[in-house]
């Protein structure tokens, strides 16, 4: 192996492995992901074939990559997976409930063990009890799998039920002959001697092999008078090269003897030369082979001599009816010439790139300094003579254009579908309704709705708390649901949709719904003023209230200390709101309604005196001019506004944000009416200013949480502007 | 230059046998299953094919099946990656009419000294 290490490093250079992890990582997450879902997808009673070949295919790929690069842990698991999966996709055992169970598990095992590879500190995982259950489900159960000897060629069918251990009965032998006997008798009988080991249970592994591989044959323990040495017979059709390829995976090829019992020959073979004549392989070395009269081989003659040479194959080559036929090529055909299409190939077209996050971020900021700059320039180009400046004015309304294209198409690199957030719903669901005895089934709608990347990471929680208590406290007992009437199986639906300038998360289940009655006397023990004429919108929001829980008694599933309220004020502070819907017996729905990008926001702007300030358009209802007059003063001075014969508290937003004004003409004339949380404000103004989209700079990253204040922006002429933030305004009137 | 069609569906896979071939100065043509493969190989010219079996849409066997039926293909080299040595495997990849294999996991070192020998 030195030598080739050397001969290695000399053509391709040391090659340092590390620089291909993180792509292995986001591979193996991906791998990981998508197992999941096709597990939790599949129907184990008719599991199609192609399912099977996919999450095989999974597996198979997380493995070679853990091998490759080093990781055995992870190697050794996938490993079992793949020997399980590879049973299912040849229909040698039938998928079980069981069997999902394991893999999903060891898909969380695996999870942890990359994330440990990736430096992340979390405890190791226990996967040899999960390699023990894989194992035994891989050979403990089924017929074709318990025998080593049958192969799974239908046509040598017949298979031996018995759960045989690993050394066969001698009734299974002749099986695999038919299948695929190199010669005509095809059986060989080999003693094999392996030794000296320090440790002679390594050779285990070697009778092992003929358990996990089907079809290799069948080998038998012999008795061996010398401690560190093993001797077993071995019943096989595979050449000794083939043997000893498997074998110096887990013994030194020194200490491996292969005698052929039936050959004359005792001398032990030495491996190399009984390959090349034994299989028809040209030259291989422990881990690669050349078939000796395949196309390509080296050593092979030229096509041309290739043609002339006799095509029948060799001795061994018997099932290979095709290379014969390939072993005639056009005389023309010789290697093309790379010359040609060499400099053309630049292209390793793929239609993803992974770009760091942070350079996307950074993108996104310089666009938003563009647009701020554009809309400074924008501003100052009305003060311009449109006659005398044509060309400077369409190159900036040109300029506008380009910007706000710009703006959205680098927006949407950051926007991902909801389903990475939906995807890992139904397994929870699933653990859960398992847990609780509950019947569950999960319906998602809108998966490809696309969000800020920012948004979907945050809003992940919030979800999670809103589903895991309609699974707990919403939907009931199979049994309730059949004596009611219902379905055994509860339903919960998980929707998205773009509404506007926002999105809309929809957590609707039809189990019990909430009970007006219990929430009263509940929020009424807790000391919260709740009248019997409170409006089902306002029953319904007093779960929002800190510590309020609805069920009788706190499970360990939702009851977690995180109620409700923590949700609401997760998604305030998102942007967004919640509202609660539900009719009692027939289930409930919770909307969550989220701003698409915290990055940008259409705005209002309004004048206060000299200062502007902006309101997010999508909390303002309506505006009017008001006559001092109209505002009624009440008790502790708060002020109320009749409109349209309802009364709304007033906002002075100069007093608030201590606005100095120095020339003194009364108060503001006009009312802006904005909503949120269901309640309604109006915020005292003395302008309109107008509508645009302004790019949110967090304050309490540059400077430091201000109340009612949600973030600024700087404006056309270069001056901040703070953005208000309205729950917390409405929030402020009702104290 | 040589040019080798480096055929795997996983993309760690393809970057480390990719960045490995370059290094070693060889021309890399990149195919994510063996359908991908396939349609590239008709449109570069390749020296060289080097294939992952298992793959969606098309399988190293598969691809291998397919190349060898097209004149362009008759006698160039492909190497099957795969990770079972097995016989059968060595069989199948034989009468699909491969040069040869390789098991993974392999060395990059391994690589270019294997294709080195069927190259030369």
């Amino acid at each position: 192996m030195g030598e080739m290490m050397n001969e290695g490093q000399a053509l391709g250079g040391n090659i340092d492995l590390t620089q291909f992890y993180q792509i292995f990582f986001e591979e193996a997450g991906e791998n990981l992901e998508q197992m999941e879902q096709m597990l939790l997808a599949l129907d184990v009673e008719a599991a199609d074939d192609e399912e099977l070949n996919a999450i095989f295919r999974c597996a198979h790929s997380i493995k070679g990559g853990a091998a490759t690069f080093g990781f055995a842990d992870v190697a050794e698991l996938t490993h079992q997976m793949e020997s399980l999966l590879d049973k299912l996709r040849r229909h040698e055992l039938q998928p079980t409930p069981p069997m999902v169970d394991v893999l999903l598990e060891s898909s969380d095992a695996l999870k942890i063990l990359l994330a440990r590879h990736q430096g992340r500190p979390v405890d190791p995982p226990e996967t040899a009890s999960l390699v023990e259950r894989i194992y035994a489900l891989a050979h403990g159960q089924a017929p074709a799998a318990a025998a080593p000897a049958p192969t799974p060629a239908p046509a040598t069918a017949a298979p031996v039920a018995a759960p045989a251990p690993v050394v066969a009965a001698p009734v299974a032998s002749p099986t695999p002959v038919a299948v695929r006997a190199p010669r005509a008798d095809g059986q060989r009988q080999l003693e094999i001697h392996i030794g000296p080991m320090t440790n002679p249970a390594q050779a285990d592994s070697i009778a092992e092999l003929f358990r996990d591989i089907t079809g290799l044959g069948q080998i038998e323990a012999l008795p061996c008078d010398q401690e560190d040495h093993r001797v077993y017979q071995v019943i096989t059709t595979s050449t000794d090269g083939d043997l000893m390829d498997l074998f110096t995976f887990h013994v030194n090829k020194e200490l491996i003897r292969i005698v052929d019992l039936d050959a004359a020959a005792p001398a032990a073979t030495a491996p190399a030369p009984a390959a090349t004549q034994g299989t028809g392989i040209a030259g291989e070395g422990s881990d690669f082979g050349f078939f000796d009269d395949a196309p390509g081989t080296p050593g092979s003659p030229a096509p041309a001599s290739v043609a002339a040479e006799p095509v029948e194959p060799s001795p061994v080559a018997a099932p290979a009816p095709a290379p014969v036929a390939v072993a005639k090529p056009a005389p023309a055909v010789t290697r093309p010439e790379p010359k040609a299409a060499a400099g053309a190939q630049a292209s390793m077209e793929s239609s993803t790139l992974r770009v760091s996050v942070s350079k996307v971020d950074q993108l996104i900021n310089l666009v938003g300094e563009l647009v701020i700059t554009q809309a400074m320039l924008a501003q100052k180009s009305r003060e311009l003579d449109v006659t005398h400046n044509q060309a400077l004015l369409a190159g900036l309304a040109d300029l506008d254009r380009n910007t706000r294209d710009l703006q959205e198409a680098v927006m949407s690199i950051r926007m991902i579908p909801m389903s990475v957030v939906f995807n890992r719903f139904p397994r929870m669901l699933r653990d859960l309704a398992g847990k609780l005895g509950k019947k569950v089934e999960l319906i998602t709608h809108g998966e490809a709705t696309e969000l800020d990347k920012g948004l979907i990471e945050k809003i992940t929680d919030p979800l999670t708390h809103l589903i895991r208590n309609s699974c707990d406290h919403g939907i009931e007992m199979p049994a309730d649901r059949l004596a009611k009437g219902k379905t055994e199986h509860g339903t919960i639906t998980l929707s998205a949709s773009h509404q506007g300038g926002s999105i809309l998360i929809e957590v609707r289940d039809d189990g019990k719904g909430l009970s007006r009655e219990k929430l009263l006397t509940k929020a009424r023990e807790k000391g919260i003023d709740a009248p019997d004429s409170l409006t089902d919108a306002e029953v319904w929001s007093l779960i929002f209230a800190p510590g309020f829980s609805t069920a009788e008694e706190v499970t360990d599933v939702s009851g977690r200390g995180v109620g409700m309220d923590v949700v609401k004020k997760n998604i305030a502070s998102l942007g967004g709101t919640v509202e609660i819907d539900s009719a009692e017996g027939y289930g409930m729905s919770v909307k969550v309604r989220l701003p698409l990008t915290l990055a940008i926001m259409d705005g209002m702007s309004v004048r206060v005196s000299d200062e502007v300030y902006i309101l997010p358009l999508s909390s303002v209802i309506e505006s009017f001019q008001i006559n001092p007059a109209d505002i009624n003063t009440v008790a502790q001075g708060a002020q109320l506004v009749k409109v349209r014969e309802e009364y709304m508290p007033v906002i002075e937003l100069e007093k608030i944000f201590s606005v100095p004004r120095f020339e003194f003409n009364n108060t503001s004339p006009i009312m802006v009416v904005v909503e949120s949380e269901g309640s309604r404000v109006a915020l005292m103004v003395d302008e309109l200013l107008g509508q645009q989209q302004v790019v949110i700079k967090n304050l309490e990253t540059n400077y430091r949480k201000v109340p009612n204040v949600s973030g600024a922006t700087i404006l056309g002429d270069g001056k901040v502007a703070l953005i208000l933030d309205t729950s917390g305004l409405v929030r402020r009137s009702r104290h | 230059m040589l040019s080798i069609l480096a055929v795997d569906d996983s993309a760690s896979m393809r970057k480390m046998v990719s960045f490995t071939l370059t290094g070693a100065g060889f021309h890399v043509v990149e195919a994510v299953d063996g359908q991908d493969a396939f349609e590239k190989a008709q449109t570069h010219a390749i020296d060289l094919v080097l294939t992952d079996q298992n793959m969606p849409r098309l399988d190293g066997l598969g691809l291998t099946r397919k190349l060898r039926e097209h004149p362009k293909f008759k006698t160039t080299p492909i190497l099957i990656l795969t990770t079972e040595s097995s016989d059968q495997m060595k069989q199948a990849g034989r009468a699909a009419g491969a040069t040869g294999w390789l098991v993974k996991p392999f060395d990059p070192g391994r690589l270019i000294e294997v294709i080195q020998k069927v190259i030369r």
